[in-house]
């Protein structure tokens, strides 16, 4: 009994220090809409900051001086970023600011290791909370007792603020309709800001804390940030409470777990994100949103086919990528047919992302389903490769099937976390049941046959795929499907009510875009000669996120632009660089600022701008906004 | 102007990389793929070793008398990227054979890459047993003693134990797996009276250590083996010596007695744990005084493991490629079967039947001294004595 | 009247929302080509009304038959193939598409082609949608981004969307909310042309009783979540309670001297 107990209350420690940056990225999130992905990172920094100053300061003052200072130093920072860079882009639109924090996040695991050098480091135990206690035979460390007091009093104080002061209702009232603040005369600059900072200062104070059971490294963010989200969306965007529910819900569910299912720990907290989203959309706590008052950007330059002159110029486009094996390498080729891979990834979740308005956090999951799908048809079937082309993708097809049909219920944030708990659940197992998928050792040997062997040839087939594929996408664009999927995003009331059955027309169209991922992965099981969990992991998700970001989500053809740009700089850098990620972060950070529409969503409103001449387009949003 | 200064740092890349590549006639080139971005902690003293190991090449005359040179790459931490920078490696830079490699899957990505381009690879690091076994072929050769090897000596330990109840913790992907199954496997032969009362697999990278520490405890064991490394390792260790569960255990643990593992343990260290490792202030062979001498007076810090691995990479890739004397890939298989070659821990072979070299490692116990963990009582065990008959390899491997 | 069966019929509506009953037993019936005006002060349960009608809304009790089918309770998408139009209080438009496209999608539903992956929308029942953009009198129109169109030619596109489907019912909220004085006398002149001539019953809710009473042919008005009186124009200006209820607004006797006024 005195086990359970004891096991309970270490839950309740771990529910602490992750409520602490949780509440973080809630409060950030409900006022903002800002998705910080850089929060892991300011909680990096917060265990480095805090690190370098215990080390110098002697004594309990010393250390919980350190500790404090440490938080205070990182919100800084935040504010730093904050009205350096965020403030630039809170009206581009929805999701950019993703792209510029994940740009930070690159930049902050480089930095550190130039800074603080790449070993591991142990900071010192909590002078006064060394030791541990007795309880009836078992040991409770006191500094876990301290963790557990700590949570509901920040719990407390986070509540006094929100509720007590002018400021806390104000922000309350931001995370409501951030409008209204807006037309109350509040100064929302400084709202931001200050939000920011306390977002950040939670978050630096969760790793400060960590210091004297941890070892600060380079890779804390990505260990801490994908489960903060996770406890996020359990609670409720927005809801410190549904942080702290949550937070003590997933700690206790992994104290308790490991005794039943030791091996599932990975996928437990998925498996529960996926059922509360499903049970209740909207998290423990959370609000259903106000129907997205949906603000696409600056302006609108309403989609149209190409011109004959265009479809001439993508013709000799493609005409011209097909010479390439007469004038390079292999290594070209090579890269070639992998960013002709990346072309048909990334286009595949434009699809759903910018014409059905459903940003997917897992994509790769089809992606590498459609690889593994390959896998398993080529090495336990032993079936040629053009039958593995075409019937592997179906797999993807198939997850598609299963997962959309959960997935688009939802919509916004909501639909993008369960999309990345249905990606998680599938890499733990491509990753975990060694048995099948031969765990993170893959499936190796999938080189392809004689016919496509050749880097020229194999550089053909990807292209011509990727040129059929990108082409049928676009076909399906501005087909009626296209435009009855455009309509639920643009307006599901209206599309309801002439008739349209929005969730399977977005099923549908999930299907689709699943299926063209796995056209993708099974193409690069046969570019790399094997398969991998990597193939279906998050950092491949965030990738083709980024492509079709940074190419311009408002764009038809931005997928297109982003992930040559992309891919083609990414495999440049690593191989000339092992700061690659410094130099990308940097160079992402420089593009959202520069063009908050995309590459390709810049250049379009160029060209509009020159061809009507007269300032027509007038911000829509402002036009929607006094229409209500 | 930003803009500008990225692209003037793009250009000052693209020079650096041009610089890097001399003229092909008068030199052999080395391509060299690592986790440099991804595992920075154990790839700065693995780079720091292998370029010891071109300098004193060089300095000896080089291959035949033409320069050697390393092509160095990043893999990013991803077997894809892995594979694209073989292939700009082979295809662009022309280099004469591959080596290098840390994690398991990238190493067995780059074997299946050299397999399928008919490439030389020295795999550098990797630990599964697949490299040479399962998945081996005949472009593979391995430097590092492997997965089963280094269980074996720790069995030997271990069976000497009163023991009898063992739990085991490692992490939940295919080296943990693979590693408490060799181990189990082994110490069960030699002891039936043992019995497995516990096991976890906390995810890598994401141990939550108090629970897991918690529930090994309520399995009451008398002795642990540990897989955990890392990050994963200093929150188990903390959590462990602040919960007394290994007060009164004996623990088994894998590769933490390496310096990457056990130097930032410091005052945390725990006392009398059976590791395998690498205490490079307490060997005394002439071999390694050289070695350390050397890579003291260049640069002015102690090696780890990893500058064993990788000054031994390139010494044992330089005498593959001078006894071969081509780039020609057969016969460079054909030079490094049976190749002996010295190395800081003395003559290693690399064995023909699977390609696994006969490198050994240090087992010892752990300890505290000055406030730093080391290891004591260390024996260096030789790889060609852990390693099964060759009937046994020869059923395990793939024919060629 | 016809007699046949109603073309809408409502009995005893009720929808309540935690003790509030907003909709109390609401009966009513509208035959074809006739003109309905719901009308009401605020909160008085119009609009949940409406959105029980056209399947928005539950409705906690009663029963909703459109042209002798049973409609209570089902969805907006499966009472718009019955042949119901819908306008919005605030439009639902697609601002990213063309005015022409955000007529095609519903012409492109009507004729259930939604899942026609292939054919280029740009010439699916392009005619037809031109037509309707004409006699919405927007047939300049079609090439323009409909997120630049002004209120109440949003308003008019609306009309033309819920027409799209050659509907037997058009339920209206609010169709000249604000929009100029002019333009919404053409747009209910229109919106009553186009219900004769092709017999198509309207419901609608207003506010501007210069409206209500020039266009309807009868008029429910509701209080409270109760139909406190029904009938035609005249009836309903003379009935005590609607007097008493709109009396402090003074409307009802305003619209009496306003008519035919400048505005």
């Amino acid at each position: 009994m005195a086990f359970y107990f004891v096991q309970f209350l270490t839950g309740l420690a771990s529910a602490a220090s992750l409520f602490l940056v949780a509440s973080g990225l809630s409060i950030i999130f409900g006022v903002t809409r800002i998705v910080n992905f850089a929060h892991g990172a300011f909680y990096m920094l917060g265990a480095y900051v805090a690190f370098s100053l215990t080390e110098r300061l002697s004594g309990a003052f010393g250390f919980w001086g350190s500790i404090v200072v440490a938080a205070v130093v990182v919100a800084a920072i935040g504010v730093f970023v904050e009205m350096v860079l965020l403030r630039r882009i809170y009206h581009a639109p929805e999701l950019f600011q993703l792209l510029a924090t994940f740009g930070l996040t690159l930049m902050v695991e480089d930095l550190v290791v130039l800074i603080w050098g790449p070993d591991d480091l142990v900071g010192r135990r909590a002078p006064g909370f060394k030791g541990a206690v007795d309880f009836f035979g078992q040991n409770i460390p006191s500094y876990d007792l301290f963790l557990i007091a700590l949570g509901p009093i920040v719990l407390g104080a986070l509540w006094l603020l929100f509720q007590r002061t002018r400021w806390g209702i104000l922000v309350r009232a931001a995370t409501q309709d951030r409008d209204m603040v807006a037309a109350l005369g509040v100064n929302q600059k400084w709202l931001f800001t200050s939000v920011f900072a306390l977002g950040v200062f939670l978050a630096a104070l969760g790793g400060a804390l960590q210091i004297p059971r941890d070892a600060v490294h380079h890779a804390m963010d990505l260990r801490i940030i994908v489960e903060v989200f996770v406890v996020v969306v359990i609670g409720g965007l927005g809801s410190i409470l549904g942080a702290f529910v949550a937070a003590v819900l997933v700690s206790e569910l992994n104290a308790f777990g490991i005794l039943v299912f030791p091996t599932i720990s990975l996928i437990l907290v998925f498996l529960v994100m996926a059922v509360v989203l499903v049970v209740r959309p909207w998290g423990l706590f959370g609000k259903k949103e106000a129907p997205a008052r949906r603000t696409p950007g600056l302006t609108v330059i309403p989609w149209r086919p190409l011109s004959s002159v265009e479809r001439l110029a993508s013709l000799a486009a493609l005409a011209f990528a097909a010479m390439l094996p007469f004038v390079s390498g292999n290594y070209a080729l090579n890269v070639g047919a992998e960013i002709a891979i990346f072309v048909i990834f990334a286009a595949s979740l434009h699809f759903l992302m910018a014409v059905g308005g459903l940003a997917s956090f897992g994509h790769a999951a089809y992606f590498g389903l459609g690889a593994y799908g390959v896998a398993f048809l080529a090495k336990i079937a032993g079936l040629p490769m053009i039958v593995c082309l075409l019937l592997g993708p179906l797999l993807g097809a198939a997850g598609a099937a299963v997962f959309g049909a959960f997935a688009v219920q939802l919509s916004g944030v909501y639909f993008a976390m369960l999309t990345l708990a249905f990606a998680q659940i599938v890499w733990s197992i491509a990753f975990q049941w060694v048995a099948v998928t031969g765990g993170d050792n893959g499936i190796l040997g999938l080189w392809p046959e004689k016919w496509a062997a050749s880097p020229s040839h194999f550089y053909w087939l990807a292209l011509g795929v990727s040129a059929v594929v990108v082409s049928a996408l676009r076909l399906i664009t501005f087909s009626p499907f296209g435009y009855a999927l455009r309509a639920m995003r643009d307006s599901p009331l209206r599309s309801e009510s002439i008739g349209i059955n929005g969730k399977r027309i977005q099923w549908t169209a999930f299907i689709i875009a699943g299926t063209t991922a796995g056209i993708g992965g099974a193409l690069f099981a046969y570019l790399k000669g094997s398969v991998f969990p990597d193939n279906m992991g998050i950092s491949l998700s965030v990738d083709a996120l980024v492509m079709v970001l940074l190419g311009g989500v408002e764009t038809v053809p931005g997928a297109i632009f982003g992930a040559i740009v992309y891919k083609a700089l990414n495999i440049w850098l690593v191989s000339q660089t092992d700061l690659s990620k410094l130099v990308l972060g940097i160079f992402i950070v420089l593009i959202v600022v520069v063009f908050p529409k995309g590459i390709v969503g810049v250049v379009e409103s160029v060209m509009h701008r020159r061809r009507t001449a007269a300032p027509k387009a007038a911000p829509l949003s402002a036009k929607m906004e006094g229409a209500q | 102007m930003q803009r500008r200064t990225m692209l003037a740092a793009g250009l000052g890349l693209a020079v650096a990389g041009l610089m890097g590549t001399a003229r092909a006639e008068d030199v052999i080139k080395i391509g060299e793929i690592n986790s440099y971005s991804l595992l920075p902690a154990f790839t700065e003293p693995y780079r720091k070793g292998w370029q010891l190991a071109v300098e004193e090449v060089n300095a000896a005359g080089g291959i035949n008398g033409k320069k050697l040179v390393v092509v160095s790459k990043d893999d990013s931490g991803k077997p894809a990227d892995a594979q694209t920078a073989a292939n700009e490696l082979v295809s662009s830079e022309n280099v004469a054979m591959l080596a290098g490699t840390f994690l398991s899957n990238i190493g067995l990505a780059v074997s299946d890459f050299a397999n399928q381009k008919k490439v030389f690879f020295l795999a550098a690091e990797p630990l599964t047993d697949a490299i040479t076994w399962s998945k081996g072929n005949k472009y593979t050769f391995r430097l590092r003693p492997s997965n089963y090897m280094q269980a074996a000596m720790l069995v030997e330990e271990a069976a000497k134990l009163p023991a009898k109840r063992w739990a085991t913790i490692a992490p939940n992907y295919e080296y943990g797996q693979s590693a408490v199954a060799v181990f189990k496997k082994l110490l069960s032969e030699k002891r039936p009276d043992i019995q497995w009362v516990d096991e976890q697999w906390p995810p890598q990278g994401k141990i939550d250590a108090g629970p897991v520490v918690q529930a090994v405890a309520a399995a009451n064991p008398e002795a642990i083996l540990n897989v955990t490394f890392g990050a994963d390792l200093v929150k188990l260790v903390r959590e462990g010596n602040t919960r007394g569960l290994f007060k009164d255990r004996k623990v088994v643990s894998f590769l933490t007695g390496e310096p990457e593992y056990l130097d930032p343990l410091k005052e945390e260290t725990p006392e009398g744990w059976i590791v395998t490792g690498y205490p490079w202030y307490s060997i005394k062979t002439p071999e390694h005084d050289a070695f350390l001498k050397a890579y003291q007076t260049k640069y002015n810090d102690y090696p780890r493991l990893g500058s064993i691995v990788g000054y031994q990479t390139i010494k044992s890739a330089a005498a593959i490629l001078a006894k071969a004397g081509s780039t020609d890939t057969d016969k460079l298989i054909v030079a490094a079967e049976g190749l002996s070659v010295p190395s800081p821990f003395g003559e290693i072979t690399f064995r023909k039947i699977d390609h696994q070299s006969t490198l050994g490692a240090y087992v010892g116990k752990t300890a505290q001294k000055d406030g730093k963990g080391i290891m004591v009582d260390t024996v260096y065990r030789k790889g060609s004595d852990y390693l099964p008959g060759d009937e046994e390899v020869g059923k395990l491997r793939p024919k060629d | 009247m016809s007699l046949g069966v109603s073309l809408l019929a409502v009995e005893g509506l009720s929808k309540s929302y935690g003790g509030i009953h907003a909709v109390r037993s609401v009966s009513f019936m509208l035959q074809a080509g006739e003109i309905l005006a719901l009308i009401g002060p605020n909160g008085a349960g119009k609009s949940t009304c409406f959105d029980m009608l056209n399947g928005q809304n539950v409705p906690d009790s009663g029963r909703i038959t459109v042209m002798g089918e049973e409609t209570t309770g089902r969805k907006p998408r499966d009472v718009w193939r019955l042949g119901v139009g819908r306008t919005f209080q605030i439009t639902a438009t697609y601002p990213t598409m063309t005015v022409r496209e955000n007529i095609q999608v519903a012409l492109v539903s009507h004729h259930r082609r939604l899942y026609d992956l292939w054919s280029p929308m740009i010439g699916i029942e392009r005619g037809e949608a031109d037509r309707l953009l004409d006699l919405v009198g927007m047939a300049g129109y079609a090439e323009r981004p409909c997120g630049e169109l002004a209120y109440g030619d949003l308003k008019r596109l609306e009309l033309a969307i819920a027409l799209a489907n050659h509907p037997k019912l058009l339920l209206m909220d609010e169709p000249t909310a604000g929009m100029a004085p002019r333009e919404r006398v053409e747009l209910m002149r229109l919106t009553a042309k186009i219900a004769r001539e092709q017999s198509i019953g309207v419901l609608f809710t207003e506010h501007d009783m210069d409206v209500v009473f020039e266009h309807a042919d009868r008029i429910l008005v509701l209080n409270r979540g109760s139909l406190i009186a029904q009938g035609s124009p005249a009836e309903v200006r003379a009935n005590r309670e609607v007097q008493a209820i709109y009396l402090g607004e003074g409307l009802l006797y305003d619209a009496r001297h306003r008519e035919g006024a400048p505005a």
